[in-house]
């Protein structure tokens, strides 16, 4: 017993002094690392479960014909072939994609311009700058319903008011199959001008000026200087503003929703872009696999363009 | 010894407090946020909690947007309400979730349901189970403003009682630009308000047809009645020019603004209409066909009782719905939010039929028809485009008729179990 306790506590003690000793191997970089990565659990976990879970779960649904009250059933691609079938996504696929492909080249043009000759005015820049701005921190509610009134047919539409004045006939607007996109597309545009043209400015702003004096120096007109130094400079800025405005163009709801909320998504579904159709057949209809599945398809769509995008800069570089 | 004091002390205090739970039975109501709404069940909870002391009832409200999914999660998660309000379109949808439960039969005879409620309680019933029953009903009628009619030489206590009338009326009270822009509306063309109602369970009968057969899942309004119908629809702006879809943005932002003499709307307008100061208004039934055929669109929420709600929250709930159903419920829903008391003995009161507001709705209630939508929102729009391609894309309304009527059974299959 006695030399038991003994062995025990002889034991015991180098034993104690070795498991103190190996625990120092970890280094202070191992424990720095085991201490960020214990930091940068909590958000990581919150991360994947707030956003990767539901993104699969969206995969599986779309494979399913969950209405929100009966259980899920699985039934495979069907809601794709449905999808694929239906001539209202075909139209509502033509809208977003006229939705990023006039308007993302058309805001960046119009933002460019107006950063290139603000960047020139030193008369009240920041006011002007700021005016430009102010849009861009307005609620998308808010404007669109300005706008919504602005666009109405007489006698109280602001623009058909004045377009009688200079007797030019009355415009439909967003009463209309053919200009109903291009009505929201404008307000779209003009809201997210401030953004763009900030932005294109601190990119100009970052060019050196010394380029410009060489250039000047060397007889080159303005014409030749924007070309050869202005936008190949400005080429990171304006990749950036591409892929985030592309995105955001994807992604319109907030305006379309908003203009026409009696008819939403406009006459005959004119102005419908994606994301609408996703939320009517979701939260309108219930029919959440289905809608799962138009989910994944905006989701692919985005992936694409936004990657495609990515390459070509890297390409250029 | 005060040890046993002390013991005595706490049984005693466990048992009434024990005691107590048992007296006081706590229910939820649920219900979609709307100012009368709400105050209107603030009152009646009061009442009845003054009748029957041992019940609480406990009033939850959500954004009408997020009503039907919160009741759905809460269902799942068997936290859902002993007593909640549903649109009769939700039905089929809660009861295929397992929502409600059928209304006990004991306390709710269904040959008393019968006789005592208007006969679109019927859109309530499936299989022989009642699953809800409504305090107040909604129905429709035209607004007409009296100074327009005045103006246009009409006689503002005469409105139109006929679709010939109504037209006529419409055409005189209508002003044009020069360049033949409405600025006055005879009446106001709205598809995305209540017109679509008006064409589907009123107009398309007054033509002579059906708008659909089989409890609503077979679309019938593919006829001749459907293609009059809606040629006489479309015809109301593009040959008599009474009005414009999208004049003033919505109809009945053009009526309160003076701007239109007529507009079709229902009795949840009347709190909206009671604020115009600048003219007066009457309100009347809607137009009849030549042969005197009238018909209306009535709606309505409803109550019923959870699924997983037993025992003594049962007994709550089943007095409680007993309550909301009692024609004093009823005054008090009609006084707060306009609505019209679902029963006939609380409706059909010479007061009520007397009056110049009420009487025309009350009136539409007996011969109005309620549509069983498969999917609401997707039937709704299916009708403002079938209006929108004759008015815009100029299709014909044959073709546009045909192409709805396919569209729309296409839609109501897929929404079937």
């Amino acid at each position: 017993m006695d030399t038991d306790n003994l062995q025990g506590a002889a034991s015991g003690r180098p034993g104690g002094t070795a498991a103190a000793m190996p625990a120092d191997p970890l280094s202070m970089r191992t424990k720095r690392l085991l201490w960020v990565w214990g930091f940068l659990a909590i958000p990581v976990l919150f991360y994947a479960v707030i956003r990767f879970y539901p993104t699969f779960q969206a995969f599986y649904l779309s494979m399913t014909n969950w209405d929100l009250v009966r259980p899920a059933k699985f039934v495979g691609f069907a809601n794709y072939v449905k999808l694929f079938k239906d001539p209202q996504f075909w139209k509502v696929f033509r809208n977003t994609f006229t939705y990023l492909i006039i308007g993302t080249p058309l805001s960046l043009l119009i933002a460019f311009t107006v950063a290139f000759f603000l960047d020139r005015v030193r008369f009240m820049h920041n006011f002007i700058r700021a005016l430009y701005f102010l849009p861009y921190l307005t609620t998308a509610a808010a404007m669109a319903w300005v706008w919504r009134w602005f666009y109405q047919p007489p006698p109280i539409g602001v623009i058909n008011d004045l377009l009688a004045l200079i007797g030019i006939p009355q415009q439909p607007f967003i009463r209309s199959t053919d200009q109903a996109l291009f009505s929201i597309m404008v307000t779209a545009i003009w809201a997210g001008l401030g953004f763009q043209v900030i932005i294109f400015m601190a990119g100009l702003r970052a060019i050196p000026t010394t380029f410009y004096e060489a250039a000047r120096i060397d007889g080159l007109g303005e014409w030749a200087i924007l070309r050869k130094i202005t936008l190949p400079l400005l080429k990171p800025t304006t990749v950036f503003l591409v892929v985030f405005s592309s995105i955001a163009f994807l992604r319109i709801f907030d305006q379309v929703y908003n203009m026409t909320t009696n008819d939403p998504g406009g006459p005959l579904g004119s102005t419908k872009p994606l994301v609408l159709m996703i939320y009517q057949t979701a939260f309108g209809s219930y029919a959440m696999g289905y809608a799962a599945a138009q989910t994944v398809v905006l989701f692919t769509i985005l992936l694409i363009v936004s990657l495609l995008q990515l390459w070509i800069l890297r390409e250029k570089k | 010894m005060r040890k046993s004091v002390l013991l005595a002390g706490l049984v005693a205090g466990f048992s009434t407090f024990a005691f107590n739970a048992a007296q006081a039975v706590e229910i939820e109501y649920w219900q979609y946020v709307f100012e009368t709404r709400v105050k209107a069940m603030d009152q009646l909870i009061a009442d009845f909690q003054t009748k029957n002391p041992d019940i609480t009832v406990k009033q939850v409200t959500f954004p009408y947007a997020d009503y039907q999914t919160r009741v759905i999660a809460a269902n799942m998660a068997s936290n859902g309400p002993d007593v909640m309000q549903l649109f009769y379109g939700w039905l089929d949808k809660f009861v295929a979730g397992g929502i409600l439960q059928p209304l006990p039969a004991d306390t709710f005879p269904h040959d008393k349901i019968e006789k005592d409620f208007f006969p679109i309680v019927s859109a309530m019933k499936r299989d022989d189970n009642y699953y809800g029953l409504p305090t107040a009903v909604r129905s429709l009628a035209v607004f007409y403003n009296k100074k327009l009619f005045t103006e246009a030489g009409l006689d503002p206590n005469k409105p139109p009682q006929t679709l010939d009338e109504f037209v006529a009326a419409a055409e005189k009270i209508a002003k044009h630009d020069a360049t033949g822009n409405v600025t006055v509306a005879g009446s106001t063309l709205d598809m995305t308000g209540q017109d679509h109602q008006w064409w589907r369970e009123v107009l398309v009968r007054q033509f002579g047809g059906e708008p659909y057969t089989d409890n609503d899942t077979k679309v019938a309004y593919n006829s001749d009645a459907g293609v009059q119908a809606l040629k006489f629809y479309t015809s109301l702006q593009t040959e008599k020019k009474i009005g414009a879809a999208g004049f003033m943005d919505e109809g009945q932002a053009a009526f309160r603004a003076g701007k239109a003499g007529m507009t079709i709307d229902g009795t949840f307008r009347l709190g909206a209409f009671s604020t115009i100061k600048d003219f007066e208004w009457g309100v009347t039934e809607l137009p009849a066909n030549k042969d005197g055929l009238r018909s209306n669109y009535a709606s309505y929420f409803a109550n019923g009782i959870g699924a997983k709600t037993s025992g003594e929250e049962l007994e709550a709930s089943k007095k409680f719905l007993t309550y909301l159903t009692s024609p004093e419920a009823m005054a008090i829903w009609l006084k707060v939010v306009g609505e019209l008391p679902a029963l006939r003995s609380a409706a059909l009161t010479d007061a009520n039929l007397k009056d110049p507001i009420y009487g025309p709705f009350l009136k539409g209630l007996d011969y109005a028809h309620t549509t069983m939508f498969k999917d609401e929102l997707g039937q709704r729009q299916n009708a403002i485009d079938m209006v929108n391609r004759v008015l815009l894309e100029g299709q014909s309304p044959e073709d546009s008729l045909k192409q709805a009527a396919e569209a729309e059974q296409e839609m109501i299959d897929a929404a079937m179990p």
